[in-house]
């Protein structure tokens, strides 16, 4: 059937269909498929580890004893799994209902316990919302939200693309913000934030997860950012996956003989306030946010509102996922139609810098 | 521990709540007294028949919890704190004014007592869920005893929570409903009917029971029943109350979720209730 958008006339619906349409007979030969939800955001070839965030936490378990993991119906998909099947009695399967599932952890969290709760980023952000701010945040409780499919990570299409969940987040109080980049990130800041007093929301990466920064002298602390390459030309502020893909960037763009620095966000909130403005005073460089996120209300409009309070000005681009909801299909496809994969990332600098 | 050694004394303690309450509206001049006056003798019950606390040490780990999902039923349950020695009778001046330990809805961080900050309809029960499952890691005996609104059962999060604590056999848990059929916009059978809400909780996997929440021995066996049951089985009093109970003339009046009342009405207020005290 041909469902060009000649075939309708002026209108929404016409321009939806206009949107993909050519696509289907241009990549027919040649096509991409959507991965299954379970799969992870590794490339082949690169060093990996697999279910960090679960085996952490099943270790941590071990020796701090008010660590409880609920979720809701996501164990396997969170790698919660992990935990689940080393702690058997300490796991609460909640079923399909994520504002129990936070409701519930509040309640732990009154009794002494540390629970963690998982499920995805779009559930946690969009669906539990009031339950994690008045059960949660407003009480201060020590409650670990950690969401898998944060931003762009799943080909599902917005139903399951948390590509505001940091938006939605960063207006809460009391809430710290969590993105780690890869695998030993995500080792680290899990211990870090089981030790840490207070309610955290941090986003996860699943499954064989990339290892990068131990390559780098480089440790995770609640609040901290940190320079990872030190460069003249550009300076990369980024967090989460998109830590990885600047960081391929910049040794791209050295063949460019663009010098890039990379400033590793990991904590988006409270901001690393004097890190960043320090690396930011530098003068001569382009600061350039790159996040795995809309471009509204995340880390480039964080560190952009940071600048303009204090009177830094230098010039600011951000990479950023599209005011949209976006498309479904294949991953690859996705971070290269919306910008945040690394040739869209060396591309964008290029021009930007010429 | 306070308790009356009669339903005599449970009448007389369910009067000073209910006068509490009305000086309280009377020092704000407004104030969620119609609902105060209603549920005032199941807090009666709860307070000095049912639960186990310390006035003086609100954080006693060996307390039953009592979480009160309605933030702005506050004003009774600070008029049953006070009763109940938790909160000194004077401190009721404050209620509402900047500052206070007392404010129109209730919260954890501000009064000693109130367990569970409250208000955003629906969050009750799920916490009362996870303090359950936590009480029962710790081996405790204690119960936790949430109490919520007819208007709550509308929310969708009450009925995943009934479900999570029948699934987790919750037996540690006490919902109570204030049933007075009243909700913002008018009588809540008529904005979302929750009908019959026995029948609902106990395809739950509840033990339901429905009393008359004025009748002060209906209610008091009601708790026993629901405290003594052996069943693995979370419990739900459902208790009809009726709103203003005790003052006459506010019981007559149109009935609505925030009653008005005249500033010369509050003296005539304490004086109706005076008139209704059993002796």
């Amino acid at each position: 059937m041909d469902v060009g958008p000649r075939s309708f006339g002026e209108g929404t619906f016409a321009l939806r269909l206009s949107k993909f349409a050519p696509r289907h007979a241009v990549n027919a030969g040649e096509r991409k498929t959507t991965s299954a939800m379970i799969a992870s955001i590794a490339p082949d070839g690169i060093a990996t580890r697999n279910a960090p965030f679960g085996h952490t936490l099943a270790r941590l378990a071990h020796e701090r004893l008010g660590i409880v993991g609920l979720t809701a119906d996501l164990a396997k998909y969170t790698d919660l799994h992990v935990f689940a099947q080393e702690h058997p009695d300490r796991f609460y399967q909640m079923g399909m209902a994520e504002q129990v599932l936070m409701s519930a952890a509040a309640g732990l969290a009154r009794e002494g316990f540390t629970p963690f709760a998982t499920t995805y980023a779009v559930f946690a952000s969009r669906r539990a919302y009031d339950f994690i701010c008045m059960a949660i945040a407003e009480e201060n409780l020590d409650v670990k939200i950690v969401c898998a499919l944060p931003g762009l990570t799943t080909g599902y299409g917005p139903s399951h693309q948390a590509t505001e969940d940091i938006a939605i987040f960063r207006g809460m109080p009391n809430l710290t913000i969590i993105d780690p980049c890869d695998a030993l990130d995500i080792e680290q800041a899990t211990e870090a934030i089981a030790d840490y007093k207070g309610p955290v929301y941090m986003r996860l990466l699943r499954g064989k997860v990339p290892v990068v920064l131990d390559e780098y002298d480089y440790t995770f602390q609640i609040g901290k950012a940190r320079l990872l390459r030190d460069g003249a030309d550009v300076l990369f502020i980024s967090s989460g996956l998109m830590t990885m893909r600047v960081l391929e960037a910049a040794k791209a763009l050295e063949a460019d003989r663009i010098d890039c620095a990379v400033l590793h966000v990991p904590t988006i909130k409270p901001l690393d306030t004097d890190a960043i403005l320090a690396a930011a005073r530098r003068a001569g460089r382009m600061v350039v946010v790159a996040e795995n996120h809309t471009m509204i209300g995340g880390l480039g409009e964080g560190v952009a509102g940071l600048l303009m309070r204090e009177g830094v000005t230098p010039v600011f681009r951000q990479i950023a996922l599209p005011d949209e909801f976006l498309d479904a299909g294949a991953l690859p496809t996705l971070h290269d139609r919306y910008g945040i994969s690394t040739s869209e990332i060396v591309r964008r600098v290029r021009k930007w810098v010429k | 521990m306070p308790r009356a050694g009669s339903n005599v004394g449970l009448a007389e303690r369910a009067y000073r709540i209910r006068r509490h309450a009305v000086r309280m509206g009377q020092v704000q001049g407004q104030g969620y007294v119609g609902q105060a006056l209603g549920v005032a003798d199941v807090l009666a019950v709860a307070y000095f028949h049912a639960l186990r606390y310390r006035p003086t040490d609100t954080r006693w780990e060996g307390r039953d919890r009592f979480l009160l999902s309605i933030g702005h039923y506050a004003i009774a349950l600070y008029a049953a704190l006070i009763e109940a020695g938790v909160l000194p009778e004077e401190e009721l001046e404050t209620y509402g004014t900047d500052d206070s330990r007392m404010p129109m809805s209730g919260m954890a961080a501000y009064t000693p007592g109130m367990e569970i900050t409250g208000g955003s309809l629906g969050h009750g029960l799920g916490i009362a869920v996870g303090m359950c499952l936590g009480l029962k890691r710790k081996r405790s005996g204690s119960f936790v005893y949430n109490l919520m609104s007819d208007g709550e059962l509308g929310e969708g999060s009450t009925w995943e929570a009934a479900m999570s604590a029948a699934h987790h056999r919750l037996d540690n848990l006490i919902a109570i409903v204030d049933f007075n059929n009243q909700q913002a916009d008018g009588p809540s059978t008529a904005m979302l009917s929750s009908e019959p809400v026995t029948d609902k909780f106990e395809a739950f996997g509840w033990h339901a029971q429905r009393v008359d929440g004025n009748d002060i021995e209906a209610v008091r066996m009601a708790f026993d029943l629901a405290r003594g049951l052996k069943e693995p089985r979370p419990r739900v009093i459902v208790c009809d109350t009726r709103m203003a109970k005790g003052v006459p003339f506010l019981e007559s009046r149109d009935i609505a979720h925030f009653i008005r009342v005249e500033p010369h009405e509050w003296t005539l207020a304490l004086e109706a209730l005076e008139r209704g005290r059993s002796h």
